[in-house]
């Protein structure tokens, strides 16, 4: 796997995805019910742009100083007992991981969700080199007993309801209860539990590296990444080069964005901050440590106008509000980074060829742009994708050149920036009736001739959120 | 050699950023905002308490306060309240303290009892992955978020926390701090001082939990299924 997730069409992705009637519904309670509660934390903290700027300063910093921190990273991890291997390429890093599981003679390996990895296809390569994989976060597990992809960033299973995830334990594992979630959850500790403690190797992603200590912060609920970094005694931490911070003062600051922004949590159940390998006579933890920093076409974005775009946090409120996820879900983008930052991040990583229709995956009502803890501008920059691939990549058909040039002459003026909500209202006019957008331009056509999406609003969309924002809480006080 | 690849790969980056590359010489700016540390500021530690039991209910956790005189009584009613047989605890130095030695010998009587072993190694997590309670101190606790901060070393291994089926955080007054943000200065001053991180630093918010099954909440994923944080005065 890459970070394409397959070859078939986006419109044929689409149109599976906006025929499974369950899909659509748990998309769209999903996003309601994260997004609200991103919204009472913010609401809650009283100054939530206060926090925005500060995690974007902190990200902005960090980026432009990416070479300086990675050294620092590695220094402090090599003095913990740990190796560092930094991977240019998917190639290369599953390569020196496959070497460390070969040289234990490692029979099962034990992982934490992790996207990283599921960019780089780890599982296959390891399952290539006679290892037994085990996804070990629940929603992952359901899907790898399944052999299906993640469509969310939070909730990877989201798409599959308990009759067939009850079906799906009974074809795999002989599983005889009810379809009730808490037996389903027992039986799935149960056997997970199992192999935790037999597994030779764990695999952890990585939320944020501590560039000053060497720590390594894994954020989740389960506390499945704590199983397999206190069990195993060989263990490989696999991140994105970016996402690392200066020191833990800054990752305090990011984990907080990350947990209100993601779910509403103040804290998820677990955080775990761990430094190398086990200190003298400790027993949980490895004996042995490797750190695998992934590049993978993360570099190429360095320097350029998207480089804001490696900001991110992976927290996937972007994906909450977009209106265009809510109706064809995750799987529609071929790409395991669904949603808005994917549909910035997948063309950048993996060249347009494959993904030129995801920039017109956007309605630009700008909510994901709204939405972002780091205040990465996400619809700007899926405009701006849509320029180069017209102007550069000649790639669209003629409908959207026209489109475009209007685009274009208000993306290079800063004030039109402001005026984004009207003016993208203003350029799908052509297509809209009432307030919906039934018949879209080109690829956009692909997004919409099967159902309707909103169009842009007639308010800012601040006024429109916030008077939501009202009404929510209104239905909530009733 | 435990370091591969760096140089080129992070020439490469300084590179595409347009400049050499940096070894020393970046400070963290200042940055123009400080959020973090207004949240609960000037709250007495009381009223830090306050916060602490109230957000225990959002986290399903049990909220429990009690002297240090009353401890042992109030540790041991939890255990019968979990139904609990076997029970692991950590070797800490302040076991001794609170007089939980005398009271983890007297339930020795009755219960399963294991305390932290570290000269029996690998046996360890073996003991705590079929205890029904796991047992330790907090190092610093958040009142914001309801979070035990675990600091883990020799003699109380990660384990405890996370493997029985049932936990109980005995969390002395004193740790009780706003929030995160002071757990993280404190650990980042140590090490700018030249103090070691722990090998391993766990935030605990209440049981470990799962909404991958149709979204409802599902506690007891991997980890306890029961959380009761004890505050002794
Ligand atoms: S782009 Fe922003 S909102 Fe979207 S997942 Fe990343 S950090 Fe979150």
């Amino acid at each position: 796997m890459s970070v394409k997730i397959g070859d078939v069409s986006y419109k044929d992705r689409i149109d599976k995805g906006i025929e499974n009637d369950f899909m659509r519904q748990a998309v769209s309670s999903a996003q309601g019910r994260f997004r609200k509660g991103r919204l009472s934390q913010a609401e809650e903290l009283g100054n939530w742009e206060d926090w925005r700027q500060l995690g974007s300063e902190i990200r902005t910093h960090t980026l432009e100083n990416i070479d300086y921190y990675l050294y620092q990273l590695s220094e402090q991890v090599e003095k913990r007992g740990g190796n560092v291997f930094f991977a240019q390429t998917a190639e290369e890093a599953n390569e020196y991981i496959e070497n460390v599981v070969k040289k234990k003679q490692a029979k099962k390996v034990v992982k934490t969700k992790s996207m990283v990895t599921e960019e780089i296809g780890l599982n296959e390569a390891l399952e290539k080199s006679g290892a037994e994989v085990v996804e070990s976060d629940l929603g992952e597990w359901i899907l790898q007993l399944d052999e299906d992809p993640p469509s969310h960033i939070v909730t990877p299973a989201l798409h599959k309801n308990r009759q067939q995830i009850r079906e799906t334990f009974a074809d795999k594992r002989g599983y005889d209860k009810t379809d009730s979630p808490e037996e389903l959850a027992a039986f799935a500790r149960e056997q997970l539990r199992h192999d935790f403690l037999t597994a030779d190797v764990g695999i952890t992603g990585c939320n944020f590296a501590i560039a000053e200590s060497g720590a390594i912060t894994l954020v989740t609920n389960e506390g499945n990444a704590e199983m397999v970094t206190s069990l195993p005694d060989t263990q490989i931490t696999v991140m994105g080069m970016e996402r690392l911070v200066p020191t833990w003062e800054d990752m305090e600051v990011l984990v907080s964005l990350l947990t209100r922004a993601a779910v509403g949590q103040k804290l998820t159940s677990y955080i775990t901050a761990y430094t190398g390998t086990r200190l003298e006579e400790e027993i949980d933890g490895p004996n042995d440590y490797h750190l695998v920093i992934v590049d993978n076409g993360r570099s190429k974005i360095l320097g350029t106008e998207f480089q804001s775009a490696l900001h991110c946090i992976r927290c996937a409120a972007c994906i909450n509000v977009c209106p265009v996820y809510r109706h064809v879900g995750g799987h529609a983008y071929n790409s395991i980074y669904p949603g808005p930052i994917g549909a910035v991040l997948t063309p950048l990583l993996d060249g347009y060829d494959d993904h030129k229709e995801l920039p017109y995956a956007s309605s630009l009502c700008a909510a994901c742009t709204e939405a972002c803890p780091v205040k990465i501008p996400l619809h700007e920059q899926l405009i701006r994708h849509r320029e180069i691939i017209v102007e550069e990549e000649k790639k669209s058909p003629v409908s959207e050149k026209i489109m475009m040039k209007g685009f274009a002459q208000w993306a290079s003026n800063p004030a039109a920036y402001k005026l984004s909500t009207k003016v993208a209202r203003t350029a799908l006019k052509p297509w809209t009736k009432d307030e919906f957008v039934e018949n879209g331009p080109g690829p956009l056509k692909g997004w919409t001739d099967v159902r309707d999406f909103p169009a842009p609003g007639k308010q800012s969309f601040r006024a429109w959120w916030n008077e939501r924002a009202k009404g929510e809480k209104q239905n909530a006080n009733s | 050699m435990p370091i591969h690849n760096r140089d080129k790969f992070l020439s490469n980056l300084a590179a595409n950023l347009g400049r050499p590359r940096k070894i020393e010489g970046v400070e963290r700016p200042e940055y123009s905002v400080q959020p973090q540390y207004e949240v609960l500021q000037g709250a007495s530690q009381d009223e830090l308490i306050d916060v602490l039991e109230k957000h225990c209910e959002v986290i399903h956790t049990d909220f429990v306060r009690t002297s240090k005189q009353e401890l042992p009584n109030v540790v041991r009613q939890t255990i019968d309240r979990y139904e609990a047989k076997s029970i692991i605890v950590s070797n800490d130095k302040r076991n001794v303290e609170y007089g939980m030695d005398q009271a983890y010998n007297q339930y020795a009587e009755e219960l399963d009892m294991h305390i932290w072993d570290a000269s029996i190694g690998k046996e360890n997590q073996v003991i705590a992955e079929k205890a029904d309670v796991g047992i330790s101190f907090s190092d610093i606790t958040l009142a914001e978020s309801g979070t035990v901060t675990l600091k883990n070393d020799k003699n109380n291994g990660r384990s405890i926390s996370l493997m029985p089926k049932s936990y109980i955080a005995i969390i002395p007054k004193e740790t009780i701090v706003p929030r995160m943000t002071q757990a993280a200065k404190q650990i980042h001053d140590d090490h700018v001082n030249g103090i070691e991180t722990p090998s391993s630093v766990c935030f605990v918010t209440g049981p470990s939990n799962s909404a991958d099954i149709e979204m409802n909440l599902i506690v007891g994923v991997h980890g306890p299924v029961n959380v009761t944080y004890i505050v002794v005065d």
